[in-house]
C-alpha cells in the first residue's frame, strides 16, 4: 500500500492538529522525565507545518514530506526537531523518484531517527514507537491498538538515550514523551487509512 | 507562576532584543534569527577563527553574555531550555567565518549535539571548515554507554574563556579544537539545588523539594540529581562537593582554577559564603588555586542552587582565564 498525496497531506495536517490539541499532555509527560517543554516545542512545529503547507501547497509527496521536515527542523528545536526533521527528510528523499510502499517509507523514517540520534530500540525513545509500527505495517494492517501497545511498552523501559537517561532507573514508570507524540503521528495515520486498512 | 514576561512565545525574541539594545556597541542580532554576533570595531578589522556557541535560553548570561573580543564570536539562543535550530546556527557560522574556519562549542545534551551537527553539515556543504568540541564537565552523571554521557554545565564558560583567548591570539582551528578538548578533560563540575526552576511554558517548578531539602547532582534544565538530603551548612556542602570533584583528578599538583556558579535564584551573598568555604578547604588540602570566579554565569532560570567547577590547568591557561575581556557576562 502506498500513501498518495491527498492521504499523506491529510495525515500530516491531522497530526499537526492532534499535537496542538495535546500540547499540555506532552508537556506534562516531559515534566516527569525531561524538562517539560516537548508539547510547547512540538506545538510550535505543528503550527509551522500548517503554515508551510498552506503557503507552499506541495504538489507531490516528496515536497510534502520535505516541507514538513523543514518546518520541524527550523521551529521545534531540542532533540525532537532534528529527529522528526531527519525522519521526514529521509522519507522525502525516498519518494523523490516515485512513491514507495508505506511500510518501507516508515522504516526509512525510523532509520533516519536511529542515525541522527545514534539510538536503537529499547532505549525509551520515539524509536520504540516507530520501529514496532514499521514492523506491523510490513506484516499487514495497522490499528490503534498497535500504536497504544508500542507506546505503553515505553513505560517500563529505563531510558538510555536522551535527557531522561540521566534519571536511570527513575525513568521507569513514565511514558516517553517523544513516543507519545510519535503515537499521535501513527494514530492519525490510522485515522487516514481507516481501521480496516 | 509569577514572572516578568509578556507572552510565553515572545520570551526569546524579547530577551535578545533587550540584550542587544542595552549592549549595542558589543553585540548585534543576526537578522532573522535569535543569534547575536560581535559588533565591535576590532571584529570587523581582524581575522581569527570564529567561535560559535549556543543552546537553550534560560541560562543567561550564557551564551550571548560571553560574546565579545577574547571570548565568543557569536552565540545562538534557542527557546527556553531547548536547543537552537540548525538554520540559526548556520547563520551564526556564516556571520563569523573569516576564512580560518569556525569552532563550535556545544554542551553535551542530545538536542544541542544533533542541531549543531546538522548545522555543521550545512556549513561544510559551503566548504566552511568546522570543528566541534562537546563540553561534558558534570561529574554527577556516570559517563557510561547507558546514558547520554556527562552533561555540559557551568564549566562551559571556562572553556569559552580559554578557547576565546587562544583564538584572539591567532591559534588555528585544529589547535583550538585540541586545546578545547584538553580544557574539557580537565574541568569537573557538580551542582546542588535548593529549589527547582519554573519553565515559563510549564508554569510550576520542575520538581519539588521540601523546605529543608537539597538535591545533589542536578543539571541545568531541572534534571533530577542523584540524591535528596537535608540542607547542611555551607562549609559541609563545600567539603562534600570538593571531595567528590577531587576524586576525578589523579594528579593534584599544578595550578587550579575554581568557578562558583549561581543557578539564578541564589543571592551573591550565599555564593561568596560558599566561595570562602571552598577556597579555605582547597587551601587546607594544598590545592594551588590561581584563579577563582564567583557569580551567575550559567544559570537555570530561577533555580536556587549553586555549582562548583574545578579545573586543573596546563600551560598558560591561568593567564588566558585572567586576560581581560569586554562582554556582558564575564
Amino acid at each position: 500500500m502506498r500513501l498518495e498525496l491527498e492521504e499523506a497531506s491529510n495525515w500530516i495536517k491531522l497530526f499537526a492538529k492532534k499535537v496542538e490539541a495535546n500540547k499540555s499532555e506532552l508537556n506534562e509527560l516531559d515534566t516527569a522525565i525531561g524538562d517539560g517543554d516537548h508539547g510547547t516545542n512540538m506545538d510550535r512545529g505543528a503550527k509551522a507545518i500548517v503554515e508551510s503547507l498552506s503557503k507552499n501547497d506541495p504538489t507531490n509527496v516528496s515536497d510534502l514530506y520535505k516541507d514538513t521536515a523543514f518546518a520541524m527542523i527550523q521551529k521545534v528545536g531540542g532533540a525532537s526537531g532534528p529527529l522528526y526533521g531527519t525522519a521526514f527528510l529521509d522519507m522525502s528523499k525516498a519518494v523523490k523518484n516515485g512513491n514507495i510502499e508505506l511500510s518501507d517509507l516508515i522504516q526509512i523514517g525510523t532509520d533516519g531517527i536511529k542515525r541522527r540520534g545514534e539510538a536503537d530500540v529499547n532505549m525509551k525513545t520515539m524509536i520504540d514507537v516507530w520501529q514496532p509500527i514499521s514492523d506491523v505495517l510490513k506484516s499487514g494492517k495497522l490499528i490503534k491498538k498497535d500504536v497504544k501497545e508500542a507506546l505503553d511498552s515505553t513505560e517500563d523501559m529505563v531510558a538510555t538515550k536522551g535527557r531522561a537517561s540521566y534519571l536511570e532507573e527513575k525513568s521507569k514508570g513514565h511514558i516517553d514523551p517523544g513516543s507519545q507524540s510519535s503515537a499521535y503521528l501513527f494514530d492519525t495515520l490510522v485515522d487516514v487509512l481507516g481501521e480496516n486498512n | 507562576m509569577k514572572k516578568i514576561i509578556n507572552n510565553v512565545e515572545d520570551i526569546v525574541p524579547e530577551l535578545i532584543s533587550g540584550l542587544v539594545k542595552t549592549n549595542s556597541g558589543l553585540i548585534k542580532q543576526i537578522e532573522g534569527t535569535t543569534a547575536v554576533v560581535r559588533n565591535d570595531k576590532k571584529f570587523s578589522e581582524t581575522k581569527q577563527v570564529g567561535i560559535v556557541s549556543g543552546g537553550g535560553s534560560g541560562h543567561e548570561p550564557l551564551h550571548a553574555g560571553f560574546v565579545g573580543d577574547g571570548m565568543l564570536s557569536a552565540a545562538v539562543a534557542g527557546e527556553v531550555f531547548t536547543s537552537p535550530t540548525p538554520d540559526q546556527i548556520y547563520e551564526a557560522i556564516n556571520a563569523v567565518n573569516k576564512g580560518m574556519g569556525v569552532l563550535l562549542i556545544v554542551k553535551n545534551y542530545s538536542g544541542d549535539v544533533m542541531n549543531f551537527d546538522m548545522a555543521k553539515e550545512m556549513a561544510e556543504a559551503d566548504d566552511i571548515k568546522i570543528r566541534t568540541i562537546v563540553v561534558d564537565d558534570d561529574i554527577s552523571v556516570e559517563n557510561s554507554e547507558f546514558t547520554q554521557g556527562k552533561r555540559g554545565v557551568a564549566g562551559t564558560v571556562l572553556v569559552e574563556k580559554i578557547v576565546g583567548a587562544a583564538a584572539r591570539s591567532g591559534m588555528s582551528l585544529d589547535d583550538l579544537a585540541k586545546l578545547g578538548q584538553a580544557v574539557i578533560n580537565n574541568t569537573k563540575t557538580i551542582g546542588i539545588a535548593l529549589h527547582a526552576a519554573t519553565v515559563p511554558a510549564v508554569g510550576h517548578p520542575g520538581f519539588e523539594l521540601k523546605d529543608d531539602e537539597i538535591e545533589y547532582g542536578i543539571g541545568i534544565h531541572n534534571e533530577r540529581g542523584y540524591s535528596v538530603e537535608k540542607i547542611k551548612p555551607s562549609q559541609v556542602l563545600a567539603d562534600e562537593l570538593i571531595e567528590k570533584i577531587l576524586k576525578e583528578f589523579i594528579d593534584k599538583s599544578g595550578k587550579f582554577a575554581v568557578l562558583i556558579n549561581g543557578m539564578g535564584g541564589t543571592p551573591l551573598m550565599e555564593q561568596y559564603i560558599f566561595a570562602n568555604d571552598v577556597l579555605n578547604e582547597l587551601n587546607d588540602k594544598n590545592i594551588d588555586v590561581q584563579f577563582s570566579k564567583v557569580g551567575n554565569m550559567v544559570t537555570s532560570l530561577d533555580m536556587q542552587g549553586i555549582s562548583l567547577t574545578i579545573m586543573k590547568t596546563e600551560d598558560n591557561w591561568i593567564d588566558m582565564l585572567k586576560e581581560p575581556v569586554v562582554t556582558i557576562g564575564w
